[in-house]
Order: structure tokens, then sequence, then C-alpha cells
């Protein structure tokens, strides 16, 4: 382990008492009793435009879908990851569920069901337009965390059911709406990003997405706005046997600023789901964009019988100069997960970063990581990846940093740390390291070690139950990537993390 | 209040027998110093009582309030009073010492069935005792013991103590690495802190500390036995001499 961590009070002052009260097992695991809106099963040309109707698109995005849907035909499922992969029959679920009685998209949150409501409610994310999200900030922080504002873009099964503070964002210029919603109000848009930064053929899954997506979430931040409020996307898949597919696409324009968060759960089924999701960042001049996911999904039971299977392609494009990504994520959830959130620093100066926290427990398995693929000159990235796993759990990272022959004065440092609790899991680091310009440099760290039983009992003999000592010293394990988090997330992200390794002591 | 009956204690890894005989009774308020030679088993007798893994008992008892102590889980134990300042404490990279501070007593007050500290009553407790001990505040927002030197980890021990008010204490060589000044802090702070129903178990190798901190009894370990019991001028006793006529009384009990 190392001794460098610097400690910010924000995180300090949270205790893990509060971890109990949070639930014993997977909190998320219910599902919600609503009609539901199936595409038939199975998926073919008819099955693309059927979901295109549905979203009622113009022509262009139909073309579109059934090109990358041709594509994919032709594509093989990747196999390099080092993940046990169950078959995955593509012709055996569905493409698109909706609530029924979304039919109408409600013109305001007033028209949204009331039983969708008490689902988020229920996951702590109500889409009211208040102040914070509940139970998420701590009591007693002094910051001005009370008066912030997160507008939550809610996207259940196939659909955005609501995108809160929309009127207030609007009259700063920025744009938040489902992806639905923008091809049809901000085409041009749309069509000028859309697949900018993960083309159509990119990869299986992505190409997948690009046929089948059914929504997701869009932001444009224009040229010198500051986002005014942290924006967030809320994923939830209820239907079962059926996959989710969404698209996120962020443009943030010259000398703009967002930050965006996001979560998903899903309930509790003995059946895998899929989810394969596509996000793409376009960051130009000057431009900064934070994006942070605290991924829940259900991981499956003790035994390994269901949960999602995660397969995501993630990818910011600098295209400008000075432009700024940062990437954190906190990995608790998922039986597989498959994800690697991308910079591409094209424009001089350009900057990415990536922190990651994955957790695997119980017969979970992670392989995720980060590309730094520079190619303008001074460019910097930074990736700080934790990997803690326990039980039967696997945990992979991988990481590509290549820095091109046109790339002077880059640099990368990567610090990797892997944390094992027990001895039947794995934990594995996969560095690809690729440097072509002489003036560059990358640096490489990683540990693995393991949960320390001298730091048990020192924290137990001052009274902490075995469980909270785990979460408390992974927590600190963590400590740098949670605090890239926001802080509303921070908090969290630590209860998810005592959480997800419950049982995995003792 | 403590209660060791011929107690046997080996490791559980190999076949040794470290405490071979153990029996000591400690009453509310009594301060206890044992002394002994290097590897006599003083830090052991303190991890089996703070009940940590790794120790089969082989025989005798070990009472608390009457009740046998070896049946309780090590934070329960804590949460009836038992604190162990560390020979070596240990660091926790990443965790905060106030959030270390403040989950250790609000999870003994669970326990215990009391309510939680709130966040400023906390902080103005802790800011109180680090004070007293001349801590900093920059110490403070380290993380566990990290970076800290030998002798303000030993202090960081007596701040935790004084936080947990525990009623039973044992300092595992709590004077080793500690300056003159730090010392006399520290004997206060363990003076101060001292009561009626307090009881403490101090293990050292010097006579100084006992000076401060004044024992009521004084016992002699030697191959996982005391040996000898006696008064404060025991331990002036063993300053001038050593262990070499206690040596021979480990045997003699073989
Ligand atoms: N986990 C262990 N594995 C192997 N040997 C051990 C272990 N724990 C204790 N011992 C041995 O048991 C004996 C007693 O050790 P202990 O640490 O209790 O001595 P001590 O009296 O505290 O010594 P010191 O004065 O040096 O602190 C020593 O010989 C030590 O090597
Ligand atoms: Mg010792």
């Amino acid at each position: 382990m190392t001794d460098n961590y610097q400690v910010r009070d924000a995180i300090d002052k949270e205790t893990l008492s509060t971890v109990r009260s949070v639930g014993d097992t997977y909190k998320y695991g219910f599902s919600t009793d609503i009609e539901t809106e199936y595409a038939p099963l199975g998926l073919n040309e008819d099955i693309v435009k059927l979901i295109s109707k549905k979203n009622n698109e113009p022509k262009w995005m139909l073309d579109w879908r059934l090109k990358a849907f041709n594509r994919w035909k032709k594509l093989k499922q990747p196999d390099w990851a080092l993940l046990k992969i169950p078959e995955i029959d593509f012709q055996d679920q569905y493409y698109y569920a909706r609530p029924a009685n979304m039919k109408e998209k409600p013109k305001s949150l007033d028209e949204v069901d009331p039983k969708l409501l008490e689902t988020y409610s229920k996951l702590g994310i109500p889409l009211t337009e208040q102040k914070k999200l509940a139970g998420v900030i701590e009591e007693n922080h002094e910051d001005k965390s009370e008066n912030r504002k997160v507008a939550v873009d809610a996207v259940f099964d196939s659909v955005s059911v609501g995108t809160t503070f929309k009127e207030e964002l609007k009259s700063a210029g920025v744009i938040f709406c489902s992806i639905s919603e923008a091809i049809k109000e901000y085409p041009e848009l749309v069509k000028k990003y859309l697949g900018s930064v993960v083309p159509i053929s990119d990869n299986f899954f992505a190409c997948l997405n690009a046929a089948v997506f059914s929504d997701g979430s869009f932001v444009y931040i224009p040229k010198g706005v500051r986002c005014p409020m942290e924006l967030s996307t809320y994923f939830r898949i209820n239907a079962e046997n059926t996959g989710q597919f969404e698209r996120t696409l962020i443009i943030a324009d010259d000398n703009s600023y967002v930050s965006y968060l996001e979560g998903c759960t899903a309930p509790q089924r003995d059946e895998s789901q899929l989810h394969a999701a596509v996000v793409e960042l376009v960051i130009l001049d000057d431009a900064e964009i934070k994006y942070s996911t605290v991924q829940n999904w259900f991981p499956g039971d003790e035994n390994g019988v269901g949960g999602i299977y995660n397969f995501v392609t993630k990818r910011a494009d600098c295209r400008g100069r000075n432009s700024k990504v940062m990437w954190t994520q906190v990995e608790t959830g998922s039986a597989i997960t498959w994800k690697y959130p991308s910079c591409v620093l094209k424009g001089d100066n350009s900057s990415g970063e990536f922190y990651s926290i994955a957790i695997t427990n119980n017969m979970q398995q992670a392989d995720t990581g980060t590309k730094m693929i520079h190619l303008g000159k001074n460019t910097n990235s930074r990736i700080v990846s934790k990997g803690i796993s326990a039980g039967k759990a696997q945990n992979t990272y991988r990481g590509l940093v290549q820095i091109g022959g046109r790339s002077q004065n880059s640099r990368n440092f990567t610090q990797c740390d892997s944390l094992l609790i027990g001895n039947k899991c794995g934990a594995h680091t996969v560095p690809y390291i690729e440097v072509n310009n002489s003036s560059a440099r990358a640096e490489h760290e990683a540990t693995t070690s393991k949960v320390d039983e001298d730091q048990l009992f020192y924290c137990m003999q001052r009274g902490i139950g075995e469980e909270d000592a785990v979460a408390l010293i992974v927590n600190g394990f963590c400590k740098e990537v949670l605090q890239a988090l926001p802080m509303e997330f921070a908090m969290e992200a630590q209860k998810l993390v005592a959480i997800s390794l419950e049982g995995s002591v003792g | 209040m403590l209660n060791i009956d011929d107690l046997k204690v080996s490791l559980e890894e190999e076949e040794k027998q470290i405490i071979r005989g153990l029996s000591l009774s400690i009453k509310p308020g009594e301060v206890h110093a044992i002394m002994g030679p290097n590897g006599s088993g003083k830090s052991t007798l303190s991890s089996v009582l703070a009940g940590k893994d790794g120790y089969v008992i082989d025989s005798g008892t070990v009472k608390f309030d009457g009740s046998d102590l070896l049946e309780a889980e090590v934070e329960e134990r804590a949460a009836l009073g038992i604190f162990m300042a560390f020979q070596y404490p240990i660091e926790i990279p990443g965790v905060g010492n106030m959030n270390f501070l403040r989950t250790a007593l609000n999870s003994q007050r669970k326990t215990r069935g009391q309510e939680e500290l709130n966040a400023a009553d906390f902080l103005k407790l802790v800011r109180g005792i680090a004070k007293d001990l001349e801590i900093s505040e920059e110490m403070m927002r380290r993380p566990v013991n990290v970076g800290a030197s030998g002798g303000e980890k030993k202090r960081n021990e007596i701040l935790q103590m004084c936080l947990l008010e525990p009623r039973f204490v044992i300092l595992d060589e709590t004077d080793s690495g500690l300056d003159v000044d730090a010392m006399k802090l520290v004997s206060k702070g363990v003076n101060n802190f001292s009561s009626s129903s307090r009881s403490f178990l101090v293990i050292t190798h010097y006579q100084r500390l006992l000076n401060y901190i004044v024992p009521d009894f004084v016992h002699i370990m030697v191959d996982g036995r005391i040996v000898k019991t006696g008064d404060k001028t025991l331990a002036l006793h063993v300053e001038e001499t050593g262990y070499k006529d206690f040596l021979q009384l480990g045997k003699e009990k073989n």
C-alpha cells in the first residue's frame, strides 16, 4: 500500500455508522410492478425499425441504426478480456421495454406515473426539483452543498421518464434532455456529434448499441457557460429479460464546464440481464467535463446466479486546446463488467484523468481500465486505479497508454493498486504502454496487497466491528478516488463500498 | 475486575507455549506493572487479553467482572472497557484520524446501547484531549499513524485511551520511544485519567516510567509466568541488577 495520502476533511467526517442503516444485502433489488410494453423477442431489422418508430425518429436516424445493425451482424463478440462470459443468446432478449403508460411522454414531471416516481424515490433519487439528492448529504457539512442542485434525467428500462430543472438550465443556455428528445429537437447537434467519438462499428457492443439504443441523456453546454448545477442520469433496469442500451452524448463547447453523474441499479433477478451502453464526450477548446459513475447494477447472488452483464463503451474526445476530461468510476455492481472509459487527447495541452474503484465480491468478474491516447503536444494523463477483490471474484485492470509520434512532451502517470480480501479471489494488472516519442514519458506503478490482519485487529480493539473495520480500511485504500467524486457521490460511494464487501470476512 | 487463573497459551501456527501458567488478579483502581526480559510473553499476554487471533488457549481462565472474557469478540471486549495501547501502533493509510476515532467511539457506544455522539460534541471532545497531549491539529488530520514518529504514535495511543474511556488499560511499552518531555505528558495524561474504578496493566522495561505512574504492584515475568511480585521497589531492584536473580526462578518452576 502507498502511504502518500492527502487527507481532505469532507470525507474524514463521514463515519461508517450509517452503513448498517443502508441495509445488509443488495438494497435496490426490489422490482416495480408496472405494466410494461415490450417489442417482440429477439433482434432483426424489424425490431430496429420498431424502436426507431416508437421514438418517432426522423429517417436519418433510422438509416444510421440500420447501418449499425448490418455491421453488427458481421462482428464477433470480443474474447480477449479475462472474463468467463456465459454464452449470450442475442435472440433471446427483449430490446425494448417501456412502462405502458409512457406511450405518451409526460410533458412535465407532474404527469409521470406515481409508481415510477416512487421507484426513484425508493432509490434515493426523487424526481422532484428539490435541492439535493436525498440521504446523501452529510449532516453538518459546512460546505455550500446545502444549496447545490442536481438535475436528474431518469431512464427506466428503455425510456427516459423525466428530466428535472430543465427550464432553469435552459435559461443558462444548457440543453439537458433525453437523447430521443434531442434527436427531434436538436437534430443538427446530434447529427454533428453522434458517433463522432465512438463510431458505429467501434466494437461489437458499441455497434449493437448504435442499432438498438432506445434512450439516454443528451447534454450541450454552450460556449463560455459553466453549468450552474450538477447533471445526472439515473438508469434503472426493471423489465425482465430485457437489455438496456442507452446512449449518452455530452458536448462541452469552447470554454465551458460541466460535472455529470451517472448512477445505475437493477432488481434482483435470477436471469442475467444485458446492459450495453455508449457514452460519448466531446470537449472543445478550454472546456472541461467531469464524468462520475457509481455503478451498482445487481451483481448476482453469492453463487453467481443472475446479475447484470455490463458491456460499456465510454470515450472522451479532447478535441480542443487545453480541453480536459476526468472520468471517475466506482464499480461495485454487475456480474460481469467490461468497461474502459478512454481519453483521446487530440488537442495540444489537453489532459485526461481516470480514477477508478472496482470492487468484486462473491462470483463477480470485472475487466476494467482505461485507454489514454496521446496525439496532441504537451498532453497529460493520469490513471489511478484501485481494484478490490473478495470472495471468489476476479478483478482485472487493463490499461493502454499510447503516446503518438507527434505528441511532444507528453506525460502519463499510472498508479494501479490491488487489494485482496481472503485467498480465493484474484487480481490482475495488464498494462499496455506504447511510447513513440522520445520527449514523452510514461510512468507505471503497481502494488498488490492484502487486508492486513494487524490493521483489522487494531480497529477492532478500538471497538469497531469486523465488517466496519474492513470497510474503513478499504475506503482508506480507495481514498484518492473517492476524493475525485463530487461530494454527494463520495458519501454514497463510501457506503456502497461497505455494503459490497459485506460477508467477505469471517 | 480482572482475574487470570493459571493461563496457558500457545501459538496457533507452531506448537509453542508462550504463556505457561500465569495467574494475576487486578482490582478496580489498581495499577500493576509487568517487567520482564525480551520475549518473556508480555505482549502475548496483552494480545490474548485483547482477543487477537492466532493463539490457542491450552488451559486456564480469564474473568472480567466475573464473566468469561475469552468468549467475547475483540470489539465486544473493547466495548466492555478493555483498551490496549499497542507496543507498535498500526498505520492505516487513507483513514483519517478523526474518522477513525469517531467510528471507534460511536461503535462502542452503539454496542453499549448508548446514543452516538454528534459531530460537534465529538470534535470538541477530541480537540480538548489533543490539546492536553500537545498533539497538533495537523497531526489529527493525518491518516491513522501514517508518517508519525515513534513517539507521536505512542501519544496517539493515549489520546485514543482518553477518548474511549476504558476501565481496564494495558499500556504495552508506551514509554519506549518517548522523549523525556513526552514521557511526562503521557504520564500526566494517564494519571489524570486514572480513577478508583479504573485499572492499569503497565508493561515496561524502564523503572523511570514508574516514577510517574506509580504502581501498586510490580510483577516480574519470565518464560510466560509471573515469578515474583512486589511493590514499586522491585522495579528499582531490576533497574540495578537486571533479571539474573529471576531467570533462575523461572527455571525452578519448570
Ligand atoms: N506470532 C508469533 N509467531 C512466532 N513467535 C511468536 C509470535 N508471537 C510471539 N512469539 C514469540 O513468543 C515469545 C514472546 O513474545 P512477546 O512479544 O510476547 O514478548 P515480550 O515479552 O513482549 O517481549 P519484548 O519485551 O521484546 O516486547 C517470543 O519468543 C516471540 O518470538
Ligand atoms: Mg512486547
